[in-house]
């Protein structure tokens, strides 16, 4: 590879194969995850089963505890990445409050440029970190859930086992708020879903 | 916002963008859910359960005590829960029931009701965690299961212990988890002889495990270092199930 082109890669190999196996990840999990819900649903509504995951609450489980694992590693190995590379301080910070309100202005009015892929504006660093600290809550909050006994400092901090599976529902549903604006704006930027697929 | 990139979405080559990479993606799930594939994925995924099993054994702590709680704060009332209907619930006549005892164990005589009732007793009031996700705080009194595993001779190094229902349900525990000092022998419910519907003459009460892990109507105990299984463990809910 020339300088030339080493200096146009967006996306590292590194970043783009934990992108994909996160993104493989939270599909089984929410999927999993909103057939484990059905089986005692605490708001008036059940997720319709055909988008679920699982079939039956003991497969949907298998699914669920299965896939934590990769997205358990696969997030570790994200942020440890991120954060020793100097990445996160470069690309997600600082965030500032002013900026994020102008930005997000310009957003709803349609105008803001999205125009270097390389540089993320002041929304976009506010919903990645967003969803980095939301995926941290869902593990942690997950781990109350799976080993309420075993962790009982993380379980108080929660406040509870049943205030454990509100916190873990509203993180999911955090998460999925975050995944239909980032589809919709890879959607809108094509560029961008070919830079995380071959780094250009 | 929405409706502006919806608008978008709508310009010809978007659209052909977004078509092309829904196809793609409905094809790859596809692969995935094919027929033939169901059993290596069915194989796969008991695989990785049966690694949580041992995932959940080394983050067992054999000290660490589940959150007790005051009386008032006992479900009225308790929930009913087992594999069959409440008009299934089996009676059990105490007079003639005997505990009877085989496998890895010293001193295999059966044990009756009264004999259990004059070993020493303890009670708990501790949060049911069910599978399904609820959860019901309930006070069961009884026997201390390490006490009476002890009292019996059992071979303490043995993996697992299992039991066997009159309901005909089944299930097994790992030894740290039985000679855990909250894993009790229920006789008792809320100060009260233990109802039929939560297990009449005597069901297994550990606050660090799921509910189907807590057998009801217990007939048989065994001590093995064979694996036992279970009636929802061998259907894919996962051996351990301790929380």
């Amino acid at each position: 590879m020339n300088a030339i082109a080493a200096h146009s890669t967006i996306h590292p190999l590194w970043l783009r194969l934990t992108h994909w196996l996160n993104a493989t990840a939270v599909l089984l999990l929410v999927a999993s995850g909103w057939r484990i819900y059905n089986a005692t649903q605490f708001f008036d509504f059940a997720i319709p089963r055909g988008i679920t995951l699982g079939g039956w609450l003991g497969g949907a489980l298998q699914w669920h505890f299965a896939a934590m694992w990769l997205l358990f590693a696969n997030g570790i190995l994200y942020l440890l990445i991120n954060l020793f590379s100097g990445r996160l301080r470069r690309q997600f910070f600082p965030i500032m409050p002013r900026q994020v309100l102008r930005d997000l202005g310009a957003a709803l009015r349609g105008k803001l440029a999205h125009a270097d892929p390389r540089h993320y504006n002041s929304v976009q660093r506010l919903a990645y970190v967003f969803v980095m600290v939301d995926s941290v809550v869902l593990v942690l909050s997950g781990l109350v859930l799976w080993k309420s006994v075993q962790f009982p400092l993380l379980r108080e901090l929660v406040g509870g086992y049943e205030a454990a599976r509100r916190v873990h529902f509203f993180a999911m549903a955090g998460l999925c708020g975050f995944i239909v604006v980032h589809v919709v704006m890879v959607a809108l930027v094509p560029r961008t879903l070919l830079a995380m697929l071959r780094g250009r | 916002m929405l409706a502006d990139a919806i608008g978008r979405i709508a310009q010809p080559s978007r659209r052909a963008f977004v078509q092309r990479s829904l196809t793609l993606g409905g094809l790859t799930l596809l692969t995935g859910c094919a027929p033939d594939n169901q059993e290596s994925i069915d194989a796969a995924l008991t695989g990785i359960s049966r690694f949580n099993d041992r995932v959940q054994g080394l983050l067992f702590d054999p000290t660490r005590l589940a959150p007790t709680y005051p009386d008032f704060m006992i479900a009225q009332p308790f929930p009913f829960n087992a594999y069959y209907g409440e008009e299934e619930i089996r009676e059990v006549d105490g007079d003639s029931w005997r505990l009877e005892l085989s496998g890895m164990i010293a001193d295999r005589k059966p044990w009756t009701l009264a004999q259990l009732r004059a070993l020493p007793q303890q009670s708990q009031v501790t949060r049911h965690i069910c599978v399904e996700g609820w959860s019901a705080i309930g006070k069961w009194g009884g026997v201390p299961f390490s006490h009476f595993l002890r009292r019996v001779g059992a071979d303490l190094s043995a993996k697992y212990v299992g039991f066997k229902c009159a309901d005909d349900y089944f299930t097994s525990i790992d030894m740290a988890t039985a000679l855990h000092p909250q894993t009790l022998m229920a006789l008792s419910y809320n100060d009260q002889t233990l109802p039929p519907r939560y297990g009449f003459p005597m069901k297994l009460r550990m606050p660090t495990k799921l509910g189907y892990k807590n057998p009801k109507h217990i007939q048989a105990i065994f001590v093995t270092n064979t694996y036992p299984g279970g009636y929802w463990e061998d259907q894919g809910y996962n051996w351990f199930g301790g929380s």
